[in-house]
């Protein structure tokens, strides 16, 4: 296991583990609260696994008064909380503390109500991703953020970590998908943000929520926009033998003005272990692969095909398939959705980043990876959300090996240096985390840290929600809250004044 | 207020807001000025003028972005995007006919994200908020700090860009914005239905934007204010006007409109507005035009669920004589027009709107009215709390726009 600095464990909350386990089952009782070594484990790590820790209990709610009364007593005796949706953080978004309360919301798995008029579904935190689409479907709805765990990730983490996925530059990342939220405070209590109208009143606490990595409010319900589904969804596979071609070719689909659904692009390494996982029938020798795909009605679907045929073949595409059917249009996406499970397969561990560039820089940005790689003496496998910027290197090591783990993690983080450093972020859609958590100044100085913690202090003034996770240092708000002024007069007096 | 500052550059302004903190002597932050009549009025000693903090800085249109320092005129945004023909989606408005300020295009583009003002295309392209990618700001510390990029996809810390979008200058200067910008549409077209009650518009409005996909706006001006058009077509009517908006490429929205018209017809006598009136049309109705005059009418803006604006402007105008409405936003944004009153007849506004879960805004009304009245939407005691601990993190000194959106912060 790699080494993280996390919060010191509070020894006084610990010694009185077994007091706070039977006040919180007096909050939720019966099965609510864990408190058995063996049952923990379960909550040890989330979907970075490189980190565990098993908590020092575990609560499931199932009610927001529940939430509200657990939170409450966390708060007025110190407890720190990590809350939990379905744990398929890549950050490490809810590792567990020694001294923490998990409090985990799968309980709240029911969808609310289906508003069609409003264009908007009133579900619990517990819903998954793909489960609202699938209860708005029959009448031809859908949800658009569909990050690759959709099926199993909730739409509560969703809104904690912004989640993203394929269809981002056309439809947005989950902070332009939600209308309103309930959520409550360390406190114990209840907000409600927005509702089934736009644009929410007051500051933008919506905003502030979404992305916010739970360390500023547990969520317990969500209204999310639901949009209709375009007519027709048309596909191309489009294979390059420069990255740079396959580059310069998504610049100028977008340069045309043609926004697509979704831009995907691999490298040979993800093509073809993409390929041999399921058997997508990619071709397999080209050094980049391009998935375009385009929705609406089927005379545009057509019109933007055509377009996008010509911007290819001005581009040198070696090989290029326009899906004939849906069944088709699916077998393309098969590949690339199963990127990962496929590295996985060629690997025993691997390690995904998540870094965001300005899409003209990837030529140089791959080209600097492919430097890293033998200097790390580790293989690497590229996955792009090409139309929008965001970088998946997926590092291959071998966590038996000694110190590769290490490397991996070495190698990772030059890299999202490397995406700062051409004027993108460390991470497009899976958060900071612990993993991206002591890289934050690399992006950051102190004065944008500490307005970023001043947002904090007002939702959480204790810092006992999540607390290690995101940032580097986490100052003390009674010290943020200070203000330094020096008396005296301008130090620019050259600034006109009328 | 007596003195103004104007800074040259970010520098400037932190020096400006710093040397303000330290004296507590508030400040009345101000782009180019054109929406300084929105919201409570700001008691301050000096105005901080960010006017010269202008220019585009950085514009990839194959990238879809565009960074500008806060200050720089929508107009000098608007003609850059325009040569390449792309657009701000979110369709800001210009609201300075309504407000009676300074000549068209003379807003700044900080301006309209500290207000997160957005268009028609709000309904299918989201808000101002949705497309600020990265900001530099001086909070009310005098310190300058940055948050986002320059990239869609950035989830790297909370995102203050929405923190600051709609906080009307209270929390802090913006000084730079980077925005994303899209491809402006090849063709538009519109159609009208004439004679339609505000029920059947909204009804109509609701169920053709979840059926017909190329819909990019919906409105419904009421009769007799569609004579305030300068578009024949909407003047001659005589009638109530419900519009519908087609945007894209050829031959989507030649299919769009024959599906929508097949539609429409059942409703209605049906019109068709060709890409230069269609535009003047939607500039109308993006910049409330229909309601600019007379100037004394107190306005109000309305956020509603959109299938509940019909029954909403029903009961308020059951309660009050003389109200005019335009509905955008396929009937969840009102533009209210009523006569004027002390009261500015907030409860009876704000009563109809608590009861669909949305809220009321006093847009436009005097400055005696704003500074008595509640202009924003109360907060609910949770969400008041927040934006009080936001405000003294941000701006402790209370020097940023004291006041501006509620009383006492």
């Amino acid at each position: 296991m790699s080494t993280l600095t996390m919060p010191p464990a509070d020894r006084g909350v610990l010694e009185r583990r077994v007091q706070i386990a039977r006040d919180l089952q007096a909050i939720v009782p019966g099965e609510g609260v864990i408190t058995d070594e063996v049952r923990l484990k379960v909550y040890e790590s989330d979907g970075l696994t490189a980190y565990r820790q098993v908590p020092m209990l575990a609560v499931l709610p199932s009610t927001t008064a529940e939430v509200s009364a657990v939170l409450k007593y966390c708060h007025e005796n110190g407890i720190k909380v990590v809350p939990r949706g379905a744990g398929t953080s890549l950050s490490g978004g809810a590792l567990p503390l020694e001294d923490g309360v998990l409090l985990g919301l799968a309980k709240f798995n029911r969808i609310l109500d289906i508003d069609l008029d409003n264009r908007c579904a009133v579900v619990e935190p517990g819903v998954t991703n793909l489960a609202i689409t699938e209860a708005v479907e029959g009448d031809g709805f859908y949800y658009a953020p569909d990050p690759s765990s959709q099926i199993a990730c909730t739409i509560g983490g969703n809104v904690a970590e912004n989640s993203g996925g394929v269809h981002c530059l056309k439809y947005g990342l989950t902070t332009n998908n939600i209308l309103g939220l309930e959520m409550v405070l360390i406190t114990g209590e209840v907000i409600r943000i927005g509702g089934r109208h736009l644009d929410a009143d007051g500051y933008d606490l919506l905003g502030l929520m979404t992305g916010s990595e739970g360390l500023l409010g547990v969520i317990t319900e969500v209204t999310v926009r639901i949009l209709q589904k375009p007519e027709i969804a048309r596909a191309l596979l489009i294979g390059f033998e420069t990255s740079e071609q396959a580059g310069r070719c998504v610049a100028d689909i977008i340069g045309r003005g043609i926004i697509a659904a979704g831009m995907e692009m691999m490298d040979k390494l993800a093509i073809h272990a993409a390929d041999d996982f399921a058997q997508a029938d990619y071709p397999r020798d080209v050094e980049a692969l391009l998935i375009v795909e385009l929705d609406g009605s089927l005379p545009e679907v057509e019109h933007l095909v055509e377009q996008v045929t010509k911007i290819a073949t001005k581009n040198e595409a070696r090989t290029l398939r326009v899906s004939r059917s849906e069944k088709e249009r699916l077998l393309f996406w098969a590949g690339r959705k199963a990127a990962f499970p496929a590295i996985g397969r060629i690997s025993p561990d691997y390690y995904c980043m998540d870094g965001t560039i300005p899409r003209h820089r990837l030529p140089e940005v791959l080209a600097q990876i492919r430097k890293l790689s033998k200097k790390y003496g580790l293989r690497v496998a590229n996955v792009f959300h090409a139309g929008d910027g965001n970088l998946h290197p997926l590092i291959l090591y071998d966590a038996n090996t000694k110190d590769e783990l290490e490397r991996a993690e070495a190698f990772g983080a030059d890299i999202l240096k490397l995406c700062v450093a051409v004027g993108g972020v460390l991470t497009g859609e899976h958060g900071v985390g612990v993993e991206k958590r002591d890289l934050m100044s690399t992006m950051f100085n102190d004065h944008d840290l500490k307005h970023q913690q001043r947002v904090k202090c007002a939702f959480d003034p204790k810092g006992l929600l999540n607390p290690g996770k995101v940032f580097p240092v986490l100052h003390r708000c009674a010290e943020l809250g200070r203000m330094h002024v020096h008396k005296g007069s301008l130090a620019f007096p050259d600034i006109p004044r009328f | 207020m007596d003195s103004g500052l104007r800074p040259q550059d970010e520098r400037h302004v932190a020096e400006a807001v710093a040397w303000a903190a330290s004296g507590n002597n508030s400040l009345t932050i101000l782009g180019r000025g054109t929406k300084r009549s929105v919201g409570r009025p700001v008691d301050s000693e000096y105005s901080l003028d960010l006017s010269a903090l202008d220019g585009i800085t950085l514009y990839e249109p194959e990238e879809l972005v565009l960074g500008a320092h806060a200050g720089t005129a929508m107009k000098t945004i608007t003609e850059a995007l325009e040569k390449n023909r792309q657009q701000l989606a979110f369709e800001p408005a210009d609201l300075s006919a309504l407000l009676g300020a300074r000549p068209r295009g003379a807003g700044s583009i900080g301006g309209i994200l500290a207000a997160n003002l957005s268009g028609p295309r709000r309904i299918r392209a989201g808000a101002a908020r949705d497309f600020f990618l990265g900001v530099r700001a001086v909070s009310g510390r005098g310190e300058l700090f940055k948050s986002g990029g320059r990239v869609v996809k950035n989830v790297t810390g909370y995102d203050m860009c929405k923190g600051l979008a709609g906080s009307w200058g209270t929390l802090a200067v913006l000084t730079h914005v980077t925005i994303k910008v899209m491809p402006a549409p090849e063709t538009s077209v519109s159609l009208i239905v004439g004679g339609l009650d505000d029920e059947a518009a909204v009804a109509l409005m609701c169920e053709v934007i979840r059926t017909v996909h190329e819909v990019s706006a919906a409105a419904h001006v009421q009769q007799p204010l569609t004579g305030r058009s300068k578009v024949a077509q909407v003047s001659a009517l005589e009638a109530a006007a419900t519009v519908f908006r087609l945007e894209g490429v050829g031959p989507s929205v030649r299919h769009g409109t024959k599906k929508l018209e097949a539609r429409l017809r059942k409703a209605g006598a049906l019109e068709t507005l060709a890409s230069r009136a269609s535009l003047k049309l939607w500039r109308e109705i993006r910049d409330v035009h229909f309601l600019a005059r007379p100037g004394d009418r107190l306005v109000w803006k309305l956020s509603v669920p959109p299938a509940c604006g019909a029954a909403v402007v029903g009961e308020i105008s059951s309660a009050l004589a003389d109200t005019q409405a335009l509905f955008d936003w396929a009937g969840g944004l009102i533009w209210l027009s009523v006569p004027r009153d002390p009261s500015a007849h907030a409860g009876v506004i704000r009563k109809a709107v608590a009861a669909t879960g949305g809220h009321a805004t006093l847009f436009r009304a005097p400055a005696n009215m704003r500074s008595a009245l509640e202009v924003f939407p109360p907060l609910a005691p949770g969400a008041d709390l927040l934006a009080r601990r936001l405000k003294s993190g941000f701006d402790p000194n209370n020097i940023l726009n004291f006041g501006r959106m509620y009383a006492g912060m």
